[in-house]
């Protein structure tokens, strides 16, 4: 058996703290895609840990359809990534300011 | 009722605790190198290292077909496409991680970030981590089925409706990304793009006066950045490019 849950808890949610803090530093949009990267696979280790903790399958099915949704969200964002270089030669989040109305 | 629980809190031997902390450090400092890296390459291959941590603590956790599949969707999949992505718009140079457009806005992001954290892990360790009742779905493995085969019949027949819609989800976001990536039919007619670097090695290109086609086509050029990066201008651009 492994370690108590609660260490596994806490390592997710340090992970989860640095990927949301560099999604809020980084300003390519790119490192801002793997940082939200980084807060999935922290709430799918959470996931496991409770799956472990209660016995119980549903954590693991859960992880995954987060796996899943986060291929979908991958290739969709990088596919606005994409577009948006068309105009623009730089994946900079500021550089989308002409959005604002 | 938590036997388990006990169980998995008492016989923790010190190879499970050294494969623990191993790779507790591997995932943060692959995390960390995802926010620190100047080069959007090495942030990727951060990521990987991080997700390897990851698949590790999965298998751990005697959870073998999500860290295979985490191995397999993750590294070999949505990284590779982060790296292609990065390849193929040519961005894969080092940015200046000083400069900091808004003021202090990374200051209040550390901040921020840094009470919640200290406010969940206060709450964790003063609180029961557990408090769902056990074994609701099934449990993880029994002595007729092994993990996997369980995965496997709670994911046909009680996830059957959500598993049609993530096969749904996956078809539209492909038709999603060939729409967002193909060209438009009228690009030539586009406007040129805007906010273009100065050494990119392009520069706005009038119109030659060669008749129409000519023009839409220069005017295509113009609008495929990533075809005119990193390539030399072509010999009628290169005139008007003052070097």
């Amino acid at each position: 058996m492994s370690l108590g849950g609660g260490w596994y808890l806490g390592l997710a949610a340090v992970l989860f703290g640095i990927g949301a803090l560099g999604l809020l530093v980084r300003r390519n949009v790119l490192v801002m895609f793997m940082c939200i990267e980084l807060m999935l696979n922290a709430a799918n280790l959470t996931f496991v840990t409770f799956s472990r903790m209660l016995n119980d399958i549903a954590g693991q099915v859960l992880v995954f359809f987060v796996l899943v949704v986060a291929a979908a969200e991958v290739v969709v964002g990088l596919g606005i990534v994409v577009a948006i270089f068309r105009r623009r030669t730089s994946t900079t989040a500021d550089d989308l300011h002409s959005l604002k109305g | 009722m938590n036997g388990m629980l006990v169980l998995a809190a008492t016989r923790a031997t010190i190879p499970d605790v050294v494969t623990f902390v191993v790779s507790a450090a591997v995932v943060l400092a692959g995390a960390l190198g995802v926010v620190l890296s100047r080069n959007p390459v090495h942030a990727a291959l951060s990521l990987v290292t991080t997700l390897l941590g990851i698949a590790v603590l999965f298998v751990e956790q005697d959870a073998d077909f999500i860290a295979a599949v985490q191995v397999i969707v993750y590294a070999g999949a949505i990284v590779v496409l982060f790296l292609f992505v990065i390849m193929f718009l040519g961005v894969d140079r080092r940015e200046n991680l000083t400069e900091e457009p808004l003021r202090g806005q990374r200051v209040l992001a550390v901040a921020l970030v840094a009470i919640a954290l200290a406010g969940v892990l206060a709450l964790a360790a003063t609180a029961h981590w557990v408090t769902g009742a056990p074994t609701v779905v099934g449990p993880i493995s029994t002595p007729q089925r092994s993990e996997v085969a369980q995965l496997g019949v709670q994911l046909f027949t009680k996830y059957l409706y959500a598993f049609e819609a993530t096969a749904a989800l996956l078809v539209i976001a492909v038709v999603g990304a060939v729409v967002l990536a193909r060209r438009p039919p009228d690009a030539a007619d586009a406007d040129p793009p805007e906010g273009r670097e100065p050494e990119g090695g392009v520069s706005e290109v009038e119109p030659p006066e060669g008749g129409t086609e000519a023009a839409g086509r220069a005017a295509e050029q113009a609008v495929d950045p990533w075809i005119a990066e990193g390539a030399p201008p072509a010999p009628t651009e290169r005139e008007e490019v003052p070097t």
